[in-house]
């Protein structure tokens, strides 16, 4: 791969970047399993809490930063088969192995080693769909194809409207998560 | 259960918000994990072999090459040492309490597959809906994208099924 200096600037962000997001991970203890399967199992709430305090502080951001920087979205394009099939299918790994792609890698660098056998899995279901994939993206990938919809676009109201509704709202949710004890 | 050098999750939460403002000011780049060990598979299948790995249609859009998502998520795994480290919680550890509390000390076998079998459904999972819990359930939620709010819902209700398979 070619190296010029404007990518390896990128790659140096990305080793930065990728460490805080390390770091913040297992200090929020999203790296434990009993933590991730205590949440589906709705006894623990961190998973929760800290999802939602990551996407309230991010959104006002990144819809400021997009208004007034001009700062590009990355929108995934709306599949609902896929999104839903696939959703499904990724929730029935994150039971069963009690580690996401992100969290599976924190429990790695906190001593899990048998995390390994999650990420092994990982590399191989990865695989396995790339065997399928031009299929998938002439069968189940065209159900329901509708592009990249954002909520805003979806109910022809301006970003900041949906902003300042989530933003009353997940802090609400955030406000009563913290009156439980879990 | 310890709960030394762990954080506010609030604090934890609104951290990596401002985490993703840095990624996409500076980097343009959502925060995402799935598509890593995509792109792993990928190098091992081009080791094996290259001309059947380079023809899928995933790999043609997604060649494997070291790029920013590859190099983010393998420096996760060292601010995670560091992090663990720093709050005194590093040891090498085997199978989770709460699974050999359930399951037994001997059930070693059963928790490789489960984990195996978890991970493999996992990287599928995602790469069919476009993400996982970081790429959809943060990055994409928070820009409000319609696919990230469906793929979140339906992760966390399968999540909540299938956990009642071990729980």
């Amino acid at each position: 791969m070619e190296m010029t200096p404007a990518k390896t600037k990128k790659l140096l962000q990305a080793v930065v970047f990728g460490l805080c997001f390390g770091f913040l991970l297992q200090k929020g203890g999203v790296g434990k399993y009993h933590v991730l399967e205590g949440q589906l199992l709705f006894q623990d709430f961190t998973v929760v809490k800290v999802m939602l305090t990551a996407v309230l502080v991010g959104m006002i951001g990144i819809y400021f930063l997009h208004k007034y920087a001009d700062t590009k979205l990355h929108i995934v394009p709306t599949k609902i088969g896929a999104n839903i099939v696939g959703g499904l299918i990724f929730g029935a790994g994150f039971a069963l192995s009690g580690y996401c792609p992100g969290t599976g890698a924190v429990a790695l660098g906190q001593g899990d080693v048998l995390a390994t056998l999650c990420i092994v899995g990982l590399v191989a279901g990865s695989y396995i769909y790339a065997e399928g994939s031009r299929y998938f993206k002439k069968t189940i990938e065209t159900w329901g194809d509708k592009g990249k919809l954002t909520l805003p676009s979806l109910l022809h109201v301006k970003n900041g409207a949906v902003v300042a509704v989530l933003t009353l709202l997940f802090t609400g949710i955030l406000v009563a998560l913290s009156k439980t004890s879990n | 259960m310890t709960t030394g050098g762990m954080w506010s999750p609030y604090v934890v939460g609104a951290l990596i918000g401002v985490l993703c403002w840095f990624t996409f000011y500076f980097s343009s780049q959502k925060i995402g994990a799935s598509s890593f060990y995509a792109t792993v598979a990928g190098f091992i299948g081009k080791a094996i072999a290259p001309k059947h790995t380079m023809k899928l249609a995933y790999y043609e859009e997604n060649p494997p090459e070291v790029n920013w998502g590859f190099v983010f998520v393998a420096a996760t795994v060292f601010g995670a040492v560091l992090a663990a480290i720093m709050g005194g919680e590093f040891a090498l550890r085997g199978m989770p309490l709460m699974w050999t509390q359930r399951h037994g000390a001997d059930s070693f076998m059963l928790y490789a597959v489960v984990s195996l079998l978890g991970g493999a459904l996992m990287a599928f999972g995602a790469r069919l809906a476009g993400g996982c819990t970081s790429g959809h359930g943060i990055s994409g939620t928070l820009q409000l994208g319609v696919s990230s709010w469906i793929t979140v819902i339906f992760i966390f209700l399968g999540g909540a099924l299938f956990i009642r398979l071990l729980y």
